[in-house]
């Protein structure tokens, strides 16, 4: 074997951080281990959710796990995550949320104040989202086999009849639209843990359930083609698989890519690309084009889409590139991001 | 339209008017590392007249760092006393016995630190265990290299050391121009090693083979002022004229550079032979440790011995740095060669020329750039 390929192999025979970042690494064990072991037709579409029929009425049916360090950020912490990620994965399939079960897994010696104030948020977040706790597990292992905390989740939501959202309802000339900033909470818990303070206290996690948000969404746009929530990964992971997807060029034009300030220099201070950095309470939606002002609109309406705007359009080139216009009016392609420099972000 | 790209494209229609006025294609390098980041992310190459090209240099620290470094690293990694603390870039870099990360994975204890001060923090929270910082890259990073083994002196730490492998940039910049084959018309001068170094340190380049040297800020604008400094000497030097050393960052780099982080430099560090991954060894072009804190030097305490380079065959890294070729020149780059299993270095930094052209440009993807009508309109 030659060198080359000998440090490939190398590099497949055990799993790296990197395989848990929601970029191409963590595409590729999907599809080169789990895919041909587990496949079957629900699988097989690797959407947000599993949209699954039962009796004629359609479920959407999803999991999540968290495993966020540290436990509490500014904004938010891992059970208002780990609610809102189960959420949200079901709203943009196009899915009411209504149940969630909850799998805890606790290290011994985790403080059980700690505990409460996470189950605590666990509740409130339900409740802002409007579903509830069904069922749930609860684990303990020894002190060092785990970190504190960790929370998997999973949702039954059941889908709004008449939608037809996927990437091959995708046409050119349809508007992308994102309801708001993006990178605050990948640089939000990435602050937490660096020695920033001064930079950390503006910054917020925007971790939120958005079902509220994107019904309206709905509401004002129904023919809306396409939802995906920007997390692992970032705006970058959704606008490539958008564009390799649909087979379309998508351009984005960067002045329009809403960003705080705070954020934008924390990104700078590090040297993160804020389009590769995770969110948690933001949605990136394909509207056809007579629909998307008033799906701003509605966006706008909703506290949690104050900044909405419509970031780019579906090219006519087949391509299936992903063309940002700089802020100078350079223009360079966005790909998703191989892997996470900074783990266990959610 | 915003006032960013009104001023670019005003920009750009003296630049254009510009270079129509050279009488041949130059090519101009930019050193750093982050400028190259800085041009592929803003999509600035789409903008650059026909004839002026922007290559990329020897400026990014992990591509420079050679292979035998980082086998070296693994090697230490390996021990069951040592914990390696490193910038997070130098984690995916292969060496022959495979990369950080891999060790890691292998249940090596390497922590990925942002400031040199968190490795003795490390080493004085756990004196149990040998801590080793991994300390490269240029001038930029080489007095807070400085600082910590001055820390560690002061805190009293008999665990800590630093496994030293910086570089300077001026050796590199000689070594390229004195290499018939490197075409390079003027230099893009890296602004942060500046901020250190000070820009009349160029002196010496300009006069000794009369190439501009501009020196310049990373955003795109920034950039392309500095590339039109460029082109405006250039042209005037086919009317005779020599070349310049101009700075356009006054405000951030002073001619003498910053004194203090000169001074820490000079304190721990006197110049040393140091091999660089495709220059080869050159004569004072890194730092060793000053005999005074050989006690901190990993090569001493754990007697290692820096062995022969192997570059991975068909890999172009060491072509791409010195920039006698393109990232998409090399044959691997793209196919084999991607950020997820990098092949060489270049793919591996986030400041590598090959990882920059990989994310923003795509191998051999062409991005139709703005019609030249609309530019200088």
């Amino acid at each position: 074997m030659s060198t080359v390929a000998a440090r490939i192999h190398a590099h497949k025979r055990q799993i790296v951080l990197a395989h848990g970042g929601g970029g191409q690494m963590t595409d590729e064990l999907v599809r080169d281990l789990m895919l041909p072991r587990l496949t079957n037709d629900a699988l097989a579409r690797l959407g947000d959710a599993a949209v699954l029929d039962v009796g004629g009425v359609q479920l959407a049916f999803t999991t999540d796990s968290s495993v966020v360090h540290p436990l509490e950020f500014p904004g938010g912490d891992i059970g208002r995550l780990a609610i809102s990620g189960a959420v949200n994965d079901l709203a943009v399939c196009g899915a009411e949320a209504r149940w969630i079960s909850l799998g805890l897994i606790l290290e011994e010696g985790l403080s059980t104040e700690v505990l409460r104030r996470v189950v605590d948020s666990i509740a409130a977040t339900a409740a802002e989202a409007g579903v509830e706790v069904a069922t749930g597990d609860t684990k303990v292992v020894a002190r060092g086999q785990a970190d504190g905390l960790y929370v998997n989740t999973s949702g039954i939501g059941v889908v709004r009849p008449g939608l037809r959202l996927g990437f091959e309802f995708v046409q050119p000339g349809d508007v992308v639209l994102l309801s708001g900033t993006i990178a605050d909470h990948g640089m939000a818990v990435m602050l937490q843990r660096e020695d920033q303070s001064a930079l950390r206290s503006q910054l917020e996690s925007d971790v939120a359930p958005i079902n509220r948000l994107i019904r309206l969404l709905i509401e004002a746009a129904p023919d809306v083609r396409f939802m995906r929530d920007p997390t692992r990964g970032g705006l970058a992971g959704v606008l490539a698989d958008l564009a390799e997807r649909t087979g379309f060029r998508v351009e984005v034009d960067e002045e329009l890519i809403p960003m705080r300030k705070a954020t934008l220099y924390a990104c700078e201070m590090l040297g993160i690309d804020p389009l590769d950095v995770a969110n948690e309470g933001k949605v990136l939606a394909v509207v056809p084009p007579e629909q998307a002002e008033a799906a701003v609109e509605a966006m706008r309406s909703h506290e949690r889409g104050r900044e909405a705007a419509a970031i780019g359009r579906i090219g006519e080139e087949r391509d299936g590139v992903c063309v940002l216009t700089t802020d100078v009016g350079g223009q360079r392609v966005i790909q998703k991001p191989y892997g996470e420099q900074l783990p266990r972000i959610c | 339209m915003s006032t960013l790209r009104q001023r670019m494209s005003a920009l750009l229609a003296v630049l254009n008017a510009e270079a129509d006025r050279l009488d041949r294609p130059v090519n101009l390098m930019e050193v750093c590392g982050t400028h190259t980041v800085a041009a592929c992310r803003s999509g600035i190459h789409a903008l650059m007249p026909n004839n002026v090209r922007l290559l990329s240099g020897p400026g990014c620290p992990v591509c420079v760092t050679a292979q035998r470094y980082i086998d070296a690293l693994v090697r230490l990694g390996a021990r069951a006393d040592v914990t390696l603390a490193t910038y997070g870039d130098m984690v995916r870099v292969a060496g022959e016995g495979g990369s950080l990360e891999l060790a890691r994975s292998n249940g090596a204890d390497v922590r990925v630190v942002t400031s040199t001060i968190e490795a003795v923090d490390i080493a004085q929270r756990e004196p149990q265990r040998q801590v080793v910082f991994a300390a490269v890259g240029f001038e930029t990073t080489a007095p807070a290299s400085a600082a910590c083994v001055l820390e560690a002196q002061r805190r009293g730490l008999t665990n800590f050391a630093i496994l030293p492998c910086h570089k300077l940039v001026i050796p590199a910049m000689r070594t390229l121009l004195d290499d018939p084959q490197t075409r390079i018309d003027g230099f893009l001068c890296p602004g942060h090693v500046s901020v250190v170094i000070g820009s009349a340190v160029y002196d010496e380049i300009v006069a000794r083979y009369n190439r501009p040297c501009v020196v310049g800020g990373f955003e795109a604008l920034q950039m392309m002022e500095s590339v039109l400094a460029l082109v405006r000497q250039l042209v005037a030097m086919q009317g005779g004229a020599r070349a310049r050393n101009e700075n356009l960052y006054p405000q951030v780099v002073r001619a003498q550079g910053n004194p203090h982080a000169r001074a820490l430099i000079d304190r721990v560090f006197a110049p040393g032979d140091s091999a660089w991954r495709a220059l080869g060894v050159m004569e004072d072009s890194g730092l060793d440790l000053r005999e005074e804190f050989a006690d901190f030097d990993a090569f001493r305490r754990f007697g290692i011995v820096l062995g022969d380079d192997r570059e991975p065959p068909g890999c172009r890294c060491g072509e791409v740095i010195t920039g006698r070729c393109e990232p998409n020149d090399c044959k691997l780059f793209g196919t084999v060669c991607t950020p997820i299993y990098p092949v060489g270095p270049c793919m591996v930094s986030s400041e590598g020329a090959c990882q920059a052209w990989f994310k923003y440009r795509r191998a051999r993807m062409k991005i139709s750039a703005p019609r030249r009508e609309e530019v200088t309109a």
